[in-house]
C-alpha cells in the first residue's frame, strides 16, 4: 500500500473549496483511515531478552494488550504494522532486525521497549548495538529495564495518538539502510 | 586422608607428580599441571570413574606472564559430589590438547575459550568462533581488549552444517535446507536452528548462537563486585533472584562471611519462587509452541501473582537485583511472609489445574512422549544438569548433594524421570514446582528473627538513616561506593542449583575492588550442545517440542 497519509496545512477557505470540489471526503477519509489504523495495530513482537519476557506479561492475562486494539500478535513481519523491539540487540542481531523491518509493509511503526533496545542500556559492551535507532527508525521509546507493562501500554497509546493526529515522522521519511549494512542490501527480498 | 591427598596418591601411580602443583583455596581443591599432561590426565579421571563429569572449561588471561593464558577445567563426580579444578598454562599462540575425545561436552566450551581468548585447542574438530559474530576481530576477554569497542556485523551467515561452511544443496538428493530463527515465534527470541529436511524428517541439523551475547563476563570484570549483581540478574531473566544468589554466595565465600539466618531463609523463598516462575515460563511457552494457548493464560496469571510479591519487596518485577553481598537489600515489609504463604496456596491450586490440563491430555502426550529422549550416559557426556538431567533418571540436585542455606533440614523430594524425553522433562518440572511450594511453606512459616544482612562496615552499605543522620554512616557509605569491596586474593568456583541446572560462578580476585575474572557456568549452554543429536532423524515438528522442553534462556546461553 502506498503511504498516502501526507498532511497539508490548509486554511479554512481552501479546505471548503477542496470539500466542494472532491465531494468532501479527502480529509475526512484520512481521518477515518487513521482512526482505523490506530485501533487495529498488529504488533510483531521482537523479544530477544528480558524485556521480551515482560512483553509476554503485557500480552498476558493481567495487562491484556488486546484492550487497545493491538490484539493480534503476528509473528510474521508481512502481517504486522507495529514492530515492538523488546530486548538487547547485539551487533550480530542487527542485520536480522533490519531485514525484518524491511519485510514489513507500509505504513509501519517501531516501538523500542527498554533501555537496551533504545540505547544499549547498561551494556556498554563490545557486542551490543548501542541503540536500535542506529539501524532502523524508531517512533516511540519506552524507558525502563525492563519497563513495567503499564509503561509499554503508555507507549502504545502515545503511538496511537501520533497516528490519529497525523504527526509528521521525519526520522522515518529520511531513513536509509545504514552504511555498514549496505553491502548486504542485495540479499534482502 | 582428605580428598586432595587421595587424588595425590591415586595420581602417583600413573603420573610423575613432581611437576603437579596441589592446592586448596576457599575449600576448592585444585591441581596445576603442565599442558602435556591434560589429555592423559582427563582420560584417567574419566576412565577410573573418579571424576566422570566435566562441569566447566574456561580461560584466564595474565598479560604480564610469560605463559600468558590459563585453561581451567572444573571436574565433578556424580557419585560422591566431589569437585576438582585442573589448571594449565599456555603461551600466546601455543596450543593445548583438546579433550573433546574424552567428553563431547568439551566441544563448545573449547570453542568459547578460543573465541574469547584465542587459546588454540589441538585436535578440536571445529575450532571456530561461537559467541561473537563472524566479522569480529580479536578476542574480547583478553585484558587488552577495550570493553567498549564495537565492531559492526553486516550480514548473516547462510545456512550451514557442522564442519562444512560451503554448504550447497545437492540436487540429486531430495533434501531441503530450512532455516528456523533467530527471529521465529518458536525459537524464543534468539536461537537459530538450521535443519536439512528429507520430507518431514530432519536429516541433519546445526545451531548457531551468539545472537544475545551481551558480554556478561567482560562487564563483570570492568565493574565493582556489587555492580555486577544487576548483570547476573540478566543471565537467566526468568528467575533473576537465583542468579543473584549464586553470585553473592560465591563472593561471600571468598570474603569468608556467613549471612544471618533470616537472609538465608529469605533467599531460599526467593529461589523457590523463582524456580516456580521459571518452570511456569518453560511449560507455558512450550505449550504455546505446541498449540496449547490456554496453558499460557493460566500459567501467566500465576506468574503475575509471584511478581506482585517481588514488587512488594523491592519495586521491580522481573530483574529485581535485590540480593547484596552479605544479605538482602532491605527488610521485607510487614506481612510479606504471610503474603508469600497466600500466593503459595494459589500456586498449588494452579499447579493442579495445569496438571489436569496437560498431564493426561492426549495431544500433549503424543507430541512429547518419546520425543527428544537422551540416556544418562549421553547426558553426562554433554554435561546436563538440572531438570533435564533428572528426567533421564539420574538423581543429581545440589540442594541435596551439597546443601546450602539449610536445605538439608527441609523436607522435600527430588523427582526423577526414566527416559529423558520431553514428557519426562515436563513431569519433572511439574513435580519440582510442587516440591518448591512445599519448601516455601516450611520456610515461610518459621522465619528466624534477626537482621536481614550482616553488619560488616567493609562489605555492606550502612542504613539510609545513618547515611543521612551521622558522619560515620556517610563516610562509610562514601568509602564503600568509591573503593568497593575487596575480597582476599584467590579464586573460587561455587555453584547453586538454579532452575535450569548447575549455575556456577568462577570468581578470581586479585585483591582489588573488581573481579579479575568472573565466569558464569551456564547450565543450558552444556545442554544445548546435544540439540542436534536430539532432533536428528526426528520429525521437523518435534524440533519445536524439544527446543521448548530444554528451557533455553538466551541470556544464560550466550551470556
Ligand atoms: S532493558 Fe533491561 S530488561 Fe530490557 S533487555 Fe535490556 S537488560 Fe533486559
Amino acid at each position: 500500500m502506498q503511504n498516502n497519509l501526507e498532511i497539508k496545512t490548509v486554511d479554512l477557505e481552501t479546505q471548503t473549496q477542496e470539500f466542494l470540489r472532491t465531494g468532501g471526503f479527502t480529509t475526512k477519509l484520512d481521518d477515518i483511515i487513521a482512526w482505523g489504523r490506530k485501533n487495529s495495530l498488529w504488533p510483531m513482537p521482537y523479544g530477544t531478552a528480558c524485556c521480551g519476557i515482560e512483553l509476554m506479561s503485557v500480552m498476558g492475562p493481567k495487562y491484556d494488550l488486546a484492550r487497545f486494539g493491538a490484539e493480534v500478535v503476528r509473528f510474521s513481519p508481512r502481517q504486522s504494522d507495529l514492530l515492538i523491539v523488546a530486548g538487547t540487540i547485539t551487533e550480530k542481531m542487527a542485520p536480522v532486525l533490519v531485514h525484518i523491518y524491511q519485510q514489513m509493509l507500509e505504513p509501519k511503526y517501531v516501538l523500542s521497549m527498554g533501555a537496551c533496545a533504545s540505547s544499549g542500556g547498561f551494556y556498554r559492551a563490545y557486542h551490543v548495538l548501542q541503540g536500535i535507532d542506529k539501524v532502523i527508525p524508531v517512533d516511540v521509546y519506552v524507558p525502563g529495564c525492563p519497563p513495567a507493562p503499564e509503561a509499554v501500554m503508555d507507549g502504545i497509546m502515545l503511538l496511537q495518538n501520533m497516528i490519529e493526529t497525523h504527526a509528521p515522522r521525519p526520522w522515518r521519511d529520511n531513513w536509509k539502510v545504514p552504511g555498514f549494512l549496505q553491502a548486504a542490501e542485495g540479499n534482502h527480498p | 586422608m582428605n580428598h586432595l591427598e587421595n587424588i595425590k596418591s591415586d595420581l602417583g601411580n600413573k603420573f610423575s607428580k613432581n611437576n603437579f602443583g596441589f592446592s586448596n583455596q576457599f575449600g576448592n581443591d585444585a591441581i596445576e599441571v603442565p599442558k602435556e599432561a591434560i589429555l592423559p590426565l582427563m582420560r584417567h579421571f574419566k576412565d577410573s570413574g573418579r571424576f566422570d563429569f566435566l562441569m566447566d572449561l574456561c580461560g584466564n588471561d595474565f598479560p604480564s606472564r610469560e605463559k600468558r593464558f590459563e585453561v581451567v577445567y572444573q571436574l565433578f563426580d556424580t557419585k560422591t559430589f566431589k569437585r576438582l579444578r585442573v589448571k594449565t598454562q599456555v603461551a600466546d599462540g601455543d596450543a593445548v590438547d583438546s579433550i573433546v575425545s574424552v567428553w563431547k561436552g568439551a566441544n563448545w566450551f573449547e570453542r568459547e575459550t578460543y573465541d574469547m581468548f584465542g587459546i588454540i585447542f589441538k585436535g578440536h574438530p571445529y575450532l571456530r568462533k561461537i559467541l561473537t559474530h563472524h566479522h569480529f576481530k580479536g578476542h574480547p576477554l583478553r585484558k587488552d581488549y577495550d570493553p567498549n569497542h564495537q565492531q559492526h556485523c553486516s550480514d548473516v551467515l547462510p545456512v550451514h552444517f557442522e564442519n562444512d561452511d560451503s554448504y550447497i544443496i545437492d540436487p540429486n538428493r531430495n533434501l531441503v535446507p530450512l532455516n528456523i530463527g533467530p527471529s521465529h515465534p518458536a525459537t524464543h527470541g534468539t536461537l537459530r536452528v538450521m535443519v536439512e529436511l528429507d520430507g518431514e524428517t530432519v536429516n541433519r541439523s546445526n545451531v548457531e548462537l551468539g545472537f544475545l551475547h551481551r558480554c556478561f563476563e567482560k562487564m563483570g570484570e570492568t565493574h565493582f563486585y556489587n555492580q555486577a549483581i544487576p548483570y547476573t540478574d540478566r543471565l537467566n531473566y526468568c528467575s533473576a533472584p537465583m542468579n543473584n544468589m549464586g553470585y553473592c554466595k560465591a563472593v561471600e565465600k571468598m570474603l569468608g562471611v556467613e549471612i544471618p539466618p533470616k537472609a538465608q531463609a529469605t533467599r531460599v523463598i526467593l529461589a523457590e519462587l523463582s524456580r516456580i516462575i521459571d518452570h511456569i515460563v518453560c511449560i507455558g511457552a512450550n505449550g504455546v509452541d505446541l498449540g496449547a494457548l490456554t496453558g499460557f493464560f493460566y500459567l501467566f496469571g500465576l506468574r503475575e501473582r509471584v511478581y506482585s510479591v517481588f514488587e512488594k519487596l523491592c519495586g521491580a518485577r522481573l530483574t529485581v537485583s535485590l540480593l547484596r553481598i552479605g544479605g538482602i537489600a532491605n527488610e521485607p515489609p510487614k506481612g510479606w511472609y504471610e503474603e508469600v504463604l497466600k500466593v503459595n496456596e494459589e500456586i498449588k491450586k494452579g499447579i493442579n489445574e495445569i496438571d489436569k490440563l496437560l498431564t493426561n491430555n492426549k495431544i500433549w502426550i503424543q507430541r512429547t512422549r518419546g520425543v527428544g529422549g537422551i540416556s544418562i550416559e549421553d547426558a553426562i557426556e554433554y554435561g546436563y544438569t538440572g531438570p533435564c538431567m533428572r528426567a533421564t533418571g539420574l538423581n543429581l540436585d545440589l540442594r541435596k548433594a551439597d546443601p546450602y542455606y539449610g536445605y538439608d533440614q527441609l523436607d522435600f523430594d527430588v523427582p526423577t524421570g526414566t527416559t529423558g524425553d520431553c514428557y519426562d522433562r515436563y513431569l519433572v518440572r511439574l513435580e519440582e514446582m510442587r516440591q518448591s511450594t512445599k519448601i516455601i511453606d516450611q520456610v515461610a512459616k518459621n522465619i528466624p528473627a534477626g537482621d536481614y544482612t550482616i553488619r560488616d562496615k567493609d562489605i555492606v552499605l550502612p542504613e539510609k538513616k545513618d547515611v543521612y543522620g551521622n558522619i560515620e554512616g556517610l563516610m562509610n557509605h562514601f568509602m564503600l561506593v568509591i573503593k568497593g569491596i575487596k575480597p582476599p586474593q584467590g579464586e573460587i568456583y561455587d555453584a547453586t542449583e538454579a532452575a535450569n541446572g548447575e549455575l556456577g560462578f568462577y570468581v578470581m580476585s586479585d585483591g582489588g575492588p573488581k573481579p579479575y575474572r568472573l565466569r558464569a557456568r551456564p547450565p543450558c549452554f552444556a545442554i544445548y550442545q546435544s540439540f542436534s543429536q536430539l532432533i536428528d532423524k526426528g520429525l521437523v515438528a518435534d524440533v519445536i517440542a524439544v527446543l521448548g522442553s530444554l528451557n533455553l534462556i538466551a541470556g544464560e546461553l550466550d551470556r
